[in-house]
């Protein structure tokens, strides 16, 4: 047999192989440079209540940061599974609830601020009240400016924040009880064992 | 229960599938004449039966039939009537049927369309498509079904992705599979001709029109694919070297390069193991396709399916058909002759270098389009692979490419003299040349790049033009395949002019508008006279009334909306366009932005030369049809004449 004639076969097994490596790995996990940094800090209002909320106030706890919207579609699907994690576990999660208001709430013209906020509350409490509440609390990021400082890329998102406030680990997209089991619940161990 | 007929006809249709691949190629073997004539009839019935459950599917959708999970999840009561039809395909499982319907006729074309054909050519071909449906129809089955039922049964639909609401993708997706699964007719035949060893000029002659017809359609598909998103996504782009985008351009490298070399294969005899790989390649291609899109494993706007199940199903399937594919090339290609000689100018050098150049930068595309999973593979980091280093390494590829298709075409066979061919091509060189040298100054500034662009335009252009001049002075009948090969490469002329036009001259403004204010593009002037609600039969949109001036006259109003529809809170946009023969005027509009008056963001483009991209792609795609429709490939079987020749160059 003539070795040329195998070329293509020899270059085509190659390709097999990076593919089916290729489908172990997710290519929407987008590695956050944020890992294994102090998670930035804010002060924002929140969902329920007058005192705003800033990470530091969670100093020394384990926690999960959770990034959704009521008009966010893959949030609503997740939503249950946070509903049975936080009645399961003792680790708060903190809700970023992320520009609740947008462009086409304002097809009737510009809204102030304080109608903005308003409206968020409304639409927010509504949708928890209905569909469960997983969040200790939730804070409001109407013009998103702590979104950019979490590099939010996509709603839904959620952040593993461990007692010294370091970001530990970053999901972006919707949790899945497999993610959970396999991959969040340990981490949680051992950042709270540490 | 209709959804049960559907899934029962595409389990009937599976198990003839299954006997179409076994039975007919094993009389082939055993040279059992009733064997190989079921080879026929199991295939029209396979195609009625596919037809059957696609129909099954199709009625689900029109009766709306929540009950069906895949019905449930595309589709909605409110959804227009035609785009309930074209839900059918508007997802994952249905795409498949959709796919395996094509495959399946085209299958069906085959056998009807293959009377001068040996049986046992014919059983062989059949029997090799049969064994591609089963892989389909299987994956349908374990991993895909579409009349997988619901319950509890939802009262309304979760309704169409609202991108794929549009004319243009309705028939997008059908087309662009006519053209992937027609690859799968010449891959067929290369099979085929493999097995038994027939790899001759009567293969090569019975593949082309079945070739240049399925590069037709891929021409057309991903031509409108192009079209939508130019005016659906609203950024004015028309290519994005967005992976499914690669996937589709693949395929037609290949296929192009394909076309090319059975032509001289069939004339000369040459080339047959290249040409043979190259028809398993561009099958592969259409595979790969396939599984990039299907398995999610690259990231993209298109591939709406990540379920690992499906990526390793079609995995396995790619590494089988292509595994085994090369296997049999690599067994029986080291045994075939080589064919006349060719000197280092003749037709048959030029159109090597063709194919080596497509294969190139096909190689090119495959490997931008997989690097980043190679990279993430090796657990070297994530990256992404965008335009730049596409047209980096695509651009210059297509300068030589567009460059010897003219002295391709004229050159003669077996030895072409280079002085006649100067002589010859001298006054169409010159003009070409001054072209470049004048043209951009008429349309604003000029750059090197511009003028290369308008100098190979004009050169194929002018190439073609003089070429059937010459031929219509001398008598005789002139075959459909001249004048489609013309028709394709002044198509290809007209877009590449068109892609220069664009590239070099586009204007882009964006703008904050409010209502009465302008922007002007010169000469034109766009003017935001009115801002309305309007509602559709799915949707609610705020739609823009823009003018435009032109010497202070309103030459057009152009009404861009900006539309939500009811199911989905992603809000879609809809540019206007006002298309002339030399530019487009390009509209699109964003977000109402905040102010006390109110005001809308605004994408404001002067597009020169668009409508020409699709002038040429047209071109093209009928230049393929006529090629593929010439009387000659009609004709009876191989007339003794040409197997003597055959004899001849073969053993010379």
């Amino acid at each position: 047999m003539n070795k040329k004639f195998l070329i293509p076969l020899g270059l085509f097994a190659a390709l097999v192989v990076f593919l089916a490596v290729g489908l172990t790995r997710d290519p929407r996990e987008i590695p956050s440079p944020l890992v294994g940094k102090a998670a930035p800090d804010f002060s924002l209002p929140v969902l329920a209540g007058d005192k705003p909320f800033s990470p530091a106030d969670m100093n020394g706890k384990v926690w999960l940061f959770n990034v959704w919207a009521t008009w966010c579609v893959a949030c609503r699907e997740e939503h249950p599974l946070l509903v049975e994690f936080s009645k399961n576990s003792k680790v708060p999660v903190v809700g970023l609830s992320y520009k609740e208001i947008q462009p086409q709430d304002m097809a009737n013209g510009p809204m102030k601020d304080a109608e903005k906020l308003q409206l968020a509350r409304e639409r927010s409490l509504r949708f928890l009240q209905r569909q469960g509440n997983p969040y200790s609390l939730s804070v409001l990021d109407l013009d998103g400016r702590v979104g950019i400082d979490y590099g939010v890329y996509g709603v839904p998102e959620t952040y593993l924040i461990d007692k010294q406030g370091v970001i530990r680990y970053k999901r972006i997209g919707p949790l899945t009880p497999q993610l959970l089991q396999d991959t969040l619940l340990p981490l949680i161990q051992k950042w709270e064992a540490s | 229960m209709i959804p049960e007929l559907g899934q029962f006809a595409l389990i009937l249709a599976t198990m003839l599938a299954l006997l179409l691949g076994i039975l007919p190629m094993w009389g082939a073997v055993n040279r059992n004449i009733v064997w190989q004539s079921l080879a026929r009839p199991a295939a029209f019935l396979q195609f009625a039966l596919v037809v059957l459950s696609f129909a099954c599917l199709a009625a689900s959708f029109l009766s709306n039939d929540f009950s069906v999970k895949y019905v449930a999840e595309h589709s909605n009561r409110l959804l227009p009537r035609a785009y309930q039809f074209a839900a059918v395909w508007g997802g994952h499982e249905g795409s498949l049927l959709l796919w395996v319907l094509m495959l399946t006729g085209w299958t069906a074309a085959v056998a009807l369309f293959s009377q001068s054909l040996p049986l046992n050519m014919v059983a062989r071909v059949l029997g090799v498509l049969g064994l591609v449906a089963v892989g389909f129809m299987a994956f349908i089955l374990i991993t895909s079904n579409p009349f997988d039922r619901l319950f509890p049964i939802p009262a309304d639909g979760r309704d169409l992705n609202p991108l794929l609401q549009d004319p243009g993708l309705v028939i997008h997706p059908p087309m662009l599979y006519m053209g992937y699964v027609g690859m799968s007719v010449a891959f067929a035949f290369a099979i085929a001709a493999l097995i038994s060893g027939r790899l001759d000029a009567a293969w090569a002659r019975w593949s082309r029109p079945w070739t240049v017809i399925a590069w037709s359609f891929l021409t057309f598909g991903i031509g409108l694919g192009s079209w939508w998103a130019y005016y659906e996504l609203g950024w004015g782009g028309w290519w994005f070297w967005d992976p499914v985008e690669n996937a589709s351009l693949m395929p037609w490298l290949v296929g192009t390069a394909l076309i090319h070399s059975l032509m001289v294969t069939e004339k000369r005899g040459s080339f047959k193991a290249w040409t043979v790989l190259l028809a398993i390649a561009a099958f592969s291609l259409s595979l790969l396709g396939t599984f990039l899109v299907r398995s999610g494993v690259l990231t993209s706007v298109h591939a709406f399916a990540t379920d690992p199940a499906r990526g390793i199903f079609v995995l396995c399937f790619l590494a089988i058909v292509i595994g085994a594919s090369l296997t049999l090339f690599a067994w029986r290609a080291p045994a075939v002759t080589l064919g006349g000689s060719m000197g280092l100018v003749s037709r048959e050098s030029f159109l090597l270098l063709n194919s080596v150049l497509l294969v190139v930068a096909t190689g090119a595309v495959l490997l931008g389009t997989l690097y980043p999973l190679i990279i993430d593979a090796l657990n070297l980091g994530k990256l992404s692979v965008g335009p730049p280093y596409f047209n980096l390494v695509f651009a210059p590829l297509m300068v030589p490419l567009l460059f010897v298709l003219v002295p391709g075409t004229v050159a003669h066979w077996r030895e072409a003299r280079l002085n006649d061919m100067v002589l010859r091509l001298r006054w169409i060189a010159l003009a070409a040349f001054l072209l470049a040298i004048g043209l951009p100054f008429l349309f604003g500034e000029w750059s090197a790049g511009t003028a290369l662009g308008v100098f190979l335009g004009m050169w194929v252009a002018l190439g073609s033009l003089q070429h059937v001049v010459e031929r219509i002075r001398k008598p005789g009948r002139i075959g459909g395949s001249f004048w489609g090969m013309h028709l394709a490469h002044f198509g290809m002329a007209v877009l590449v002019l068109g892609i220069t036009g664009v590239k070099s001259f586009e204007v882009e403004r964006d703008v904050r508008m409010a209502l009465g204010d302008t922007v002007t593009i010169a000469p034109y002037t766009f003017r935001l006279a009115d801002m309305v609600d309007v509602k559709g039969p799915n949707y609610k949109a705020m739609q823009a009334h823009v003018e435009v001036l032109k010497n202070d006259q309103v030459i057009e109003v152009l009404y861009p909306e900006k539309r939500r529809y009811f199911s989905s809170a992603m809000p879609m946009t809809e540019a206007a366009i006002d298309s002339g023969v030399l530019r487009d005027l390009y509209v699109s509009l964003g977000d109402p932005l905040p102010g006390d008056t109110p005001s809308w963001s605004m994408r404001v483009y002067y597009k020169p030369f668009v409508p020409w991209l699709w002038a040429g792609v047209l071109m093209m795609v009928f230049g393929g049809v006529l090629a593929a429709l010439d009387r000659r490939y009609r004709r009876g079987s191989v007339s003794p004449l040409q197997t003597a020749g055959e004899a001849l160059s073969s053993a010379s």
